[in-house]
């Protein structure tokens, strides 16, 4: 049986180190499978959260060989194993131990949100029509695990902590799915330019290129509700309308 | 499961599962695979290099689904321990001798909300009600044992994901899809030997997120699971659902009539018995009736 060593992060508030382990290891293994050979034989407290193994809860988010991966979808024979395969937590959150961080923050900053705010009813028994090509465009943002990792990368969270300012990749992608949703009546326009802060993503891309559910979260996303803000906050003409006349509130509010 | 056990499964001790013959009956197969199946196909291609529109998939049984459970009452999932309610998987009884595809979904949100609004009822007629102080100490207690068993990280003591990783097998190999008398009795000795194990495991490190000690915690309820499933399961002395007998390979009505129901002994040893199936209610009856 070969073996590999892997340098995983272990630690807590009072700081830590890499440490390494050598493991077993065999065909079709992912590097979730391997920290649990390791937590199992060598290391009973090391900290990691998982659940599904499958690529779908979004728990296993870690950086591996520096790149943010979920760990059950990342197979050994990626990486190369002749080196020590590190492994540490996500850097945007903070951290709570070993591979785990507190992800808290994002569901918090998601209750921010507007909620969903359908119009009333299409037809007496309280159903909708919609067409099919309309809705086809909101499945993609509802691939979305939440595995963080899109945030993870973001400068404006990672290196800038504009925590509080900007709702990150990840929520816009959330955003859009409610905007761009064909029954939605809510605005969030002005949340977005100022609560939210569309206006720190530079379009870098990076959140795009760690998704693991391949959203093209920049360019289908974010940049349509830029344009969205651009369209309702910068143009004279729309300017003036809205001074003139405030949005109209849909009749039934109930949600 | 029993060509397996026989030797002739495929190479990882499953079935071949081929969908890619799909591609002679329709056009665009492939396509249509991809958006019938997403998970699947990026999975299997992720995890396996298999491109399951072409060629075809290795698949094997896994435990998808619980359908015993924690005993509730139908309307307000409330347990016999008054305040204490269930609902979804760990609760009892909605789903009979075999869940449905897509069933768990209604369930946990129909009787999620009930459970939620029968146990807000409850608090409000009944305040906050007493702790016993004793008891809490003795849970404590209980729960830091395994750190106290001088377990280090070079060994010392046996720790928990050993016993996990054993029983776990055990009750797939024994317990599992096709089930025996003779093999579920050997699934009990073996419980036998594992809660000896169970109660020595040992931790080390601290407290703050510590898996190896929430395994020793949660060894004790998969133990628990364990036994209860194996003792109904040869209880039962007839196939229905997913429970299937080879030693009893068909229904029995008389089975049908009942419920296999677990509880606690004063001795603290697990006693099982049977108990009729409630009579549905008319208005439960009229609605089957309606569907029919
Ligand atoms: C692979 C798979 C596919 C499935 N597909 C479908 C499907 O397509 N359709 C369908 O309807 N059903 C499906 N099911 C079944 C369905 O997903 C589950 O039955 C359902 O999610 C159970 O929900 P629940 O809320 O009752 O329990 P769970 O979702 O299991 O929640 C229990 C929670 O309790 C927590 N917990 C456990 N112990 C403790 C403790 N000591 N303290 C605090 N918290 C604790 C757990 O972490 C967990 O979050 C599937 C199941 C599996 C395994
Ligand atoms: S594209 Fe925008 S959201 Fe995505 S990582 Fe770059 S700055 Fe962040
Ligand atoms: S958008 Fe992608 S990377 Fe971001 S949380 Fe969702 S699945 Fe993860
Ligand atoms: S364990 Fe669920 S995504 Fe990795």
């Amino acid at each position: 049986m070969n073996t590999a060593t892997f340098s995983i992060f272990r630690g807590d508030s009072n700081g830590g180190k890499f440490e390494d382990y050598t493991t077993e290891v065999s065909e079709g293994m992912v590097v979730l499978d391997a920290v649990h050979g390791i937590q199992s034989a060598q290391a009973n407290d090391l900290a990691c959260r998982w659940n599904c193994k499958a690529g779908k809860c979004g728990s296993c988010s870690a950086e591996i060989n520096g790149m943010p991966k979920l760990m059950c979808m990342t197979r050994l024979n990626s990486l190369p194993l002749d080196k020590p395969v590190t492994i540490e937590p996500i850097k945007a959150f903070p951290h709570v131990r070993d591979l785990v961080t507190d992800v808290s923050w994002n569901f918090a900053a998601k209750m921010k949100i507007k909620k969903f705010k359908p119009r009333p009813p299409d037809a007496p028994d309280g159903s909708w029509r919609m067409a099919q090509g309309d809705i086809d465009r909101v499945q993609e943002y509802r691939k979305c695990i939440e595995c963080f990792l899109c945030q993870d990368v973001c400068h404006v969270l990672r290196e800038h902590n504009k925590h509080d300012e900007f709702i990150g990749p990840r929520l816009l992608v959330y955003t859009a799915a409610l905007e761009m949703h064909p029954l939605d009546t809510e605005d969030r326009l002005q949340d977005l330019k100022n609560a939210h802060g569309i206006g720190y993503c530079n379009i870098t891309k990076c959140c795009t290129k760690v998704c693991p559910e391949d959203i093209t979260i920049t360019d289908n996303a974010i940049i349509p509700l830029k344009e969205r803000v651009v369209d309702e906050f910068y143009d004279p003409l729309k300017r003036l309308l809205r001074l003139l006349r405030p949005k109209p509130k849909p009749e039934n509010d109930h949600v | 499961m029993r060509e397996i056990k026989e030797g002739r499964g495929s190479p990882h001790g499953g079935v071949f599962l081929d969908i890619a013959w799909i591609k002679e009956k329709i056009a665009d197969a492939a396509a249509h695979i991809q958006r019938k199946l997403p998970s699947m196909y990026h999975q299997f291609k992720q995890l396996a290099d298999i491109d399951i529109t072409q060629e075809p998939m290795e698949v094997g049984p896994t435990t998808h689904y619980a359908m015993g459970g924690i005993r509730v009452d139908a309307d307000t999932q409330m347990s016999n321990v008054p305040g204490l309610f269930a609902a979804g998987e760990c609760a009892a009884g909605i789903n009979g001798a075999n869940r449905l595809g897509g069933n768990s979904l209604s369930d946990i949100i129909v009787f999620g909300k009930r459970a939620g609004e029968f146990a807000a009822k409850y608090v409000k007629e009944h305040g906050a009600g007493q702790v016993n102080n004793d008891q809490i100490d003795e849970a404590v207690r209980r729960s830091l044992e395994p750190f106290e068993r001088g377990a280090t990280k070079g060994g010392g003591a046996e720790g928990p994901y050993q016993v996990q990783a054993e029983l776990q097998e055990m009750m797939q190999d024994l317990v599992g899809i096709v089930r025996t008398e003779d093999e579920m009795q050997r699934a009990l000795d073996g419980l036998g030997k594992l809660w000896e194990r169970t109660r020595k495991v040992a931790v080390y490190g601290h407290r703050e997120y510590n898996p190896g000690w929430h395994t020793a915690i949660d060894l004790h309820n998969l133990m628990t699971v364990s036994e209860a499933i194996t003792r109904s399961a040869i209880e039962r002395k007839e196939s229905r659902g997913a429970h299937f007998r080879e030693d009893y390979e068909n229904k029995d009505a008389a089975f049908g009539k009942v419920n296999t129901v677990v509880s606690k002994a004063a001795d603290g040893s697990m006693q099982v018995r049977r108990e009729p199936i409630p009579v549905m209610p008319e208005h439960l009856k009229q609605v089957i009736e309606e569907m029919k």
